[in-house]
């Protein structure tokens, strides 16, 4: 064996290590104190990221003939890759180079220089016996397979699919819905331009329905989702129709005919009815009608079949013998673009949501004021008929609350500004906004502020108390009063009016940690989707593979959402195009002899990579499918399972180094307690 | 009037609120000055300063002016305003430690509820000797004190219709062990503070 | 069912009939009610005005008290008809929990007269809660002789018994429903109310009646716009203000309200065929007799079934008990 030639380099991080920690002290140490342990040179520099920073190791490893690296610095999540690329440039194996994090676990946690001082020091020495362990390794090369799945086929999966499918790849795209098109379809007028939502939508919409590389699955719900980056297989349950999607013309004589209307509480939000069989609304794609078991007569009853019976086509297009497929598709990338839940208004009963007649969500005006929708586009109230003569809307429902949620909904200032200008613009109403703050960043919105204040419109500063029907005033009867302190003159005001509009928040989808857990992503405390950085890889997540896109990520509006759309496209097509992808070589085997078959480890493994060989009686791990997480390393109790780049040599090693130094024995007594 | 607004909020009037406010965190430095207590308030409309008005004076340092207001005497502790404050502010709390600093300091005089105070401290008065309230007696004292003309009015129609109806009585009840309650009283005074 | 009993000052006088019709309602029922043995004044709302360390420590006394007596064994749930004694009992073990300091001072001012209390043992809860969610409306239904058919009742819950809101908080603060049921179940017609959470004005009558009869109007206009016969209550301050401020608001306003107001106990014994002498009735400023003579024995015919809206109208929201 060839004896080990340790480089040791300590970074400033410009002041953010050197801060703290004497970074020239721990650099002159290491190549005093631990030559017994094969360091042959330590270096500070001031940032060892830069091309010279890496210049020096490399010149190092080929002057210095140094086989092993240790570069104290940042935590591995940010600069490991680039060390790693560095020593292999200078012909060293890259996983032969450590990193050992005295920023994040030293100098941004400790105020007291020399303890922090002396605990980088112990971090390093653990990090060079540690070192002195590493096997060199080989990187693992996996077949990225061309295939996307996206889930969600609102304004942010349609742009995704579109990216990748006109790039000439193929598209898997899976809808809960009966059609596509999400929430953007349900709106009437997009901010701030003014934009007839459905005239922007509808062409993207006929594209993802038309496009030869799109395989578009409606109904549909992910079942299961197996295998790792670049070659999942994914199994959706496609649920059944009872409309034949090879016969049906879409001429909609089925729904005419239809006798059963309920309240249609998904698209039309409540506002309106559809028929038991029915299609979201006439542009909706695919355009084949869907029947609605829970309402639908026949399946009820066993009779009536108006459907089947008017249904012009030859053979008939109805099937009530339809079933549920479930089809298995193999991809090598998928997009979550799983979208938003309205905030429930009824749970902030003082709004008088479900119980006062005009009170409205925002997604219920939306509807009103769509064309297609239950009113034709005109604004009424509850009766239909009446036109208000006065409006107030209401901003922050559920949203910048810590009783519902604690985040701001980004795009209520926005709609609310918006409903004000409809309002105006379909019944000539006094307006009232209710607002706390008006916050209208990103281009042209703020220009949209000052177009609505020029129309007229009533602003009020105060977070609205209670919207009631309890006249106290003269003035009041019969109207809706609407109670808030006015937070520019500081007195409580009572505006009647005759129709309330709830600017209701936006919500992460009531399974959103369901379908985290499915995909082997996490969310956040408030339960969007977590992003890998959220500020430079908003995007990716921690899971290789999964990529997240619109408002499943956290609240955004139309343009945000296909930008993430388009972002998330461009990340996967780059992974199709490379043809494979290099994964960590960190995985866990097992050593046959010590494997007593207890099988615990078996139906531990999060990635399924664990078979058990009941010839030979021991259990196997499939390299491609392990992720290197380490859970069965853990779990057996014969130690029969070793973590590459995580055996117990090298964990005991570095804890060694660390426990070497006299911080650890009690001679330096005042190590502040690191915050949790 | 002149104010002078004081440009940092500590260590002084801001802190001594939050001291003296009991009963774990009151988030004041949390409010977003939204207005949902002031809209929610009952008794809004008679108070000189909104509770979200207030908050903004004591993070500005304007004790004086705070402990004039008459705003925490026309608090009627329904708690709406904390229920539904988005920042969880003990909003109701905090009325009452500005009533007790009010009353420390003297400036509640100078506010236009300075009677409410001794309609507390009436009270007081019969808890701490009897260990009970007497409402004959805390109306009578209160609005003799107070109001001469309303005390004859309410002996003549509301208290006789009261004592007609077995509605009140004429001697205050005592508790058997009045020492202790004393004992404790005393002890919990000498501790201070508030909290 | 045993509970420990804190009545609190205005149930010995001014509240006699809330006394009264408890006393009356428990036995059916199956309660038992053991009175907390030498119980001290709660100090309403204007101790912490004057002084907050020895308002929770006044406060502390009675939960020190029931605890060491442990009234009803292991349980220890003590109950309050009072909203404001529920209310101070209530908050003062929850910060004697949240707040060490405030705990460890109220102990000391405690041991001052040999007395410690230890934060969470004793388990208080308001009368009306025991009474829906121990008893339930079911076995309450089951109790009820004469219904209350074609009594229209406006409940009315004021703020102390749902605010400040717990996470143990038994009702909604905003929109509370308990005794609207409870009052369904005894077979009267249910007002939806509201304001029946808002503010009756407290001891605002004291400090600036004007106020206080401001409050008072709003609630009584609105049982009036809602045309209840009467206003059920569950609290003494709230019967006190609307029952016997209601003349003062007729002429402060000029208005002409008779709405009378009763304790939910009250009626629960008239439903329950108890005698009016042992509920407290006639105690009331108001008379409540011409709108008990309203009550029928027969429920009144379903009237006329609902007219089918315009096939113009708009669906209403679904409410969760809907769908």
């Amino acid at each position: 064996m060839t004896e080990e030639r340790i480089g040791v380099y300590v970074c400033h991080c410009g002041t953010n290590i050197a801060g703290t920690v004497d970074v020239e002290e721990v650099s002159k140490w290491a190549g005093e104190k631990l030559k017994k342990d094969g360091v042959v040179v330590s270096r500070d520099y001031k940032f060892m990221c830069s091309s010279l920073g890496q210049e020096l190791i490399q010149a190092d490893i080929k002057e210095k003939s140094l086989n092993r690296v240790v570069v104290a610095a940042c935590s591995p999540h940010l600069h490991e890759k680039t060390f790693r690329t560095a020593c292999q440039k200078a012909d060293m194996n890259p996983y032969l180079c450590e990193m050992v994090s005295i920023r994040e676990q030293v100098s941004w946690v400790h105020t007291d220089k020399r303890v922090a001082t002396e605990k980088a020091k112990a971090l390093i020495s653990g990090g060079v016996l540690r070192v002195a362990k590493d096997e060199p390794l080989e990187a693992i090369h996996v077949p990225i397979n061309p295939a996307t799945l996206i889930v969600g086929a609102g304004i942010a999966g349609i742009q995704a699919a579109l990216e990748i499918a006109d790039s000439g790849f193929p598209v898997y795209l899976v809808e809960r819905d009966s059609s596509i098109g999400g929430h953007m379809a349900q709106f009437d007028k997009t901010f701030p331009t003014l934009d007839c939502a459905a005239c922007i939508l509808t062409p993207k919409m006929v594209d993802a329905g038309d496009h030869p590389n799109i395989t578009l699955l409606t109904l549909s719900e992910i079942e299961q989702v197996d295998g790792y980056v670049g070659n999942f297989t994914v199994t959706i349950r496609k649920g059944a129709r009872y409309v034949k999607e090879d016969v049906c013309t879409g001429c909609g004589i089925c729904i005419e005919k239809c006798p059963i209307k309920v309240i249609d509480t998904n698209f039309e939000a409540g506002l309106g009815y559809r028929k038991a069989i029915y299609r979201n609304f006439p542009q909706a794609i695919p355009k084949y009608p869907a029947i609605d078991t829970e309402h639908c007569t026949y399946f009820l009853h066993g009779k009536c079949k108006a459907c089947q019976l008017f249904c012009p086509t030859q053979p008939n297009s109805i099937d009530f013998e339809q079933q549920d497929e479930v089809i298995r598709i193999e991809v090598g990338n998928i997009i979550l673009a799983t979208g938003y839940d309205l905030f429930n208004s009824r749970r902030i009963p003082q709004y008088g949501y479900g119980r006062l007649a005009n009170v409205f969500t925002s997604l219920e005006f939306e509807r009103m004021c769509n064309a297609a929708g239950p009113t034709e586009g005109r604004v009424f109230l509850r009766d239909g008929i009446t036109q208000p003569k006065t409006v107030g809307i209401i901003h922050c429902v559920g949203s910048r609350d810590k009783h519902y949620n604690n985040y701001c909904s980004v795009i209520c200032c926005m709609q609310s500004l918006k409903f004000a200008h409809l309002v105006k613009e379909r019944t000539g109403a006094e307006v009232y906004e209710f607002y706390i703050d008006m916050r209208t960043a990103f281009k042209d919105y703020d220009e949209f502020y000052q177009r609505v204040l020029q129309e007229g419109v009533n602003f009020i500063r105060g977070r609205v108390a209670e919207a009631t029907d309890a006249a106290r005033l003269p003035g009041e009867e019969g109207k809706l009063i609407i109670q808030a302190e006015d937070t520019l003159i500081g007195k409580q005001r009572r505006i009647p009016v005759d129709m309330v509009i709830l600017s209701a928040g936006l919500e992460p989808r009531a399974d959103s940690e369901e379908v985290a857990k499915k995909f082997g992503i996490s969310c956040s405390s408030n339960g969007f989707f977590i992003e890998k950085h959220p500020k430079l890889d908003p995007i990716s997540t921690l899971t290789e593979g999964i990529f997240i896109a619109g408002a499943c990520q956290g609240p955004k509006d139309i343009p945000a959402s296909v930008t993430q759309g388009a972002a998330a496209a461009a990340r996967v097509l780059g992974r199709i195009q490379s043809k494979e992808l290099a994964l960590e070589p960190i995985r866990a085997s097992v050593i046959e002899e010590r494997c007593s078959g207890c099988r615990i480890c078996n139906d531990l493994c999060p990635f399924n990579a664990i078979t058990f060989n009941e010839e030979l009686n021991v259990t196997n791990i499939n390299q491609a499918l392990c992720q290197g997480c380490g859970t069965c390393v853990a779990a057996c109790p014969s130690g029969a399972i070793s973590g590459t780049q995580f055996s117990d040599e090298q964990i005991l090693a570095q804890l060694d180094g660390i426990l070497s130094l006299p911080i650890n024995s009690g001679k330096v007594k005042t190590l502040e307690s690191v915050p949790a | 009037m002149e104010t002078n607004l004081q440009t940092s909020r500590t260590p002084t009037f801001y802190d001594e609120v939050i001291r003296d406010t009991p009963g774990g965190d009151p988030n004041l430095e949390m409010c977003i000055q939204c207005g949902t207590c002031g809209g929610s308030c009952p008794s809004g409309a008679d108070m000189d300063h909104t509770p979200r008005n207030l908050f903004a004076m004591i993070n500005a340092g304007m004790k004086e002016d705070v402990l004039r207001s008459n705003s925490p005497w026309y608090c009627v502790s329904c708690y709406y305003c904390m229920v539904r404050c988005p920042q969880e502010i003990h909003i109701t709390d905090i009325m009452y430690t500005l009533k007790r600093m009010a009353i420390k300091e003297g400036l509640y005089r100078e506010s236009s509820a300075s009677e409410a105070p001794g309609f507390s401290e009436t009270f007081i008065h019969y808890v701490e000797n009897y260990g009970r309230s007497f409402e004959l007696g805390l109306a009578t004292w209160h609005h003799l004190r107070y109001h001469p003309i309303n005390a004859i009015r309410m002996a003549s129609t509301m208290g006789l219709e009261l004592l007609r109806k077995g509605r009140m009585d004429l001697t205050p009840t005592r508790i058997k062990n009045m020492p202790q309650l004393k004992k404790i009283l005393k002890k919990a005074k000498a501790i201070g503070g508030t909290t | 069912m045993k509970y420990g009993y804190y009545p609190g000052c205005s149930l010995e006088r001014n509240a006699i009939a809330y006394q009264q019709s408890t006393m009356a309602i428990a036995k059916p029922l199956g309660i038992e009610f053991i009175e907390v043995e030498d119980w001290n004044c709660c100090g309403a709302t204007e101790y912490f005005a004057i002084d907050a360390l020895a308002a929770y420590a006044l406060v502390g006394r009675n939960l020190a008290l029931a605890s060491q007596q442990k009234l009803n064994g292991d349980r220890n749930q003590l109950v309050a008809p009072c909203s404001a004694c529920f209310l101070n009992l209530y908050k003062t073990d929850h910060y004697m929990a949240e707040d060490n300091k405030l705990n460890a001072n109220v102990n000391e001012a405690l041991a001052a007269g040999g007395l410690h209390y230890d934060p969470g043992t004793v388990k208080v809860r308001h009368l009306l809660d025991i009474i829906v969610n121990d008893i339930g409306y079911e076995a309450i239904a089951e109790r009820v002789t004469k219904p209350l058919f074609n009594l229209r009742v406006a409940p009315y819950y004021g703020c102390m018994i749902v605010r400040p809101a717990s996470i143990e908080s038994f009702d909604n603060p905003e929109y509370p429903t308990s005794l609207d049921k409870l009052t369904h179940s005894l077979g009267a017609e249910v007002v939806d109310f509201p304001l029946k959470a808002h503010c009756c004005g407290g001891h605002m009558t004291q400090i600036s009646e004007n106020t206080a009869l401001e409050l008072i109007r709003r609630l009584l206009k609105n049982a009036a716009d809602y045309d209840a016969d009467m206003i059920v209550t569950l609290c003494p301050m709230c019967q006190l203000n609307l029952d016997a401020y209601q003349e003062n608001v007729n002429k402060h306003f000029g208005t002409n309200f008779h709405i009378p107001v009763l304790y939910f106990t009250q009626l629960m014994g008239l439903a329950f065929g108890l005698s009016a002498n042992n509920l407290g009735l006639g105690k009331e400023f108001i008379n409540a007799k011409p709108a008990l003579d309203k009550i029928s024995s027969e429920p009144l015919k379903k009237q006329r079934r609902k007219k089918r809206p315009p096939k113009e109208t708009l669906p209403m929201p679904t409410m969760p008990e809907e769908s």
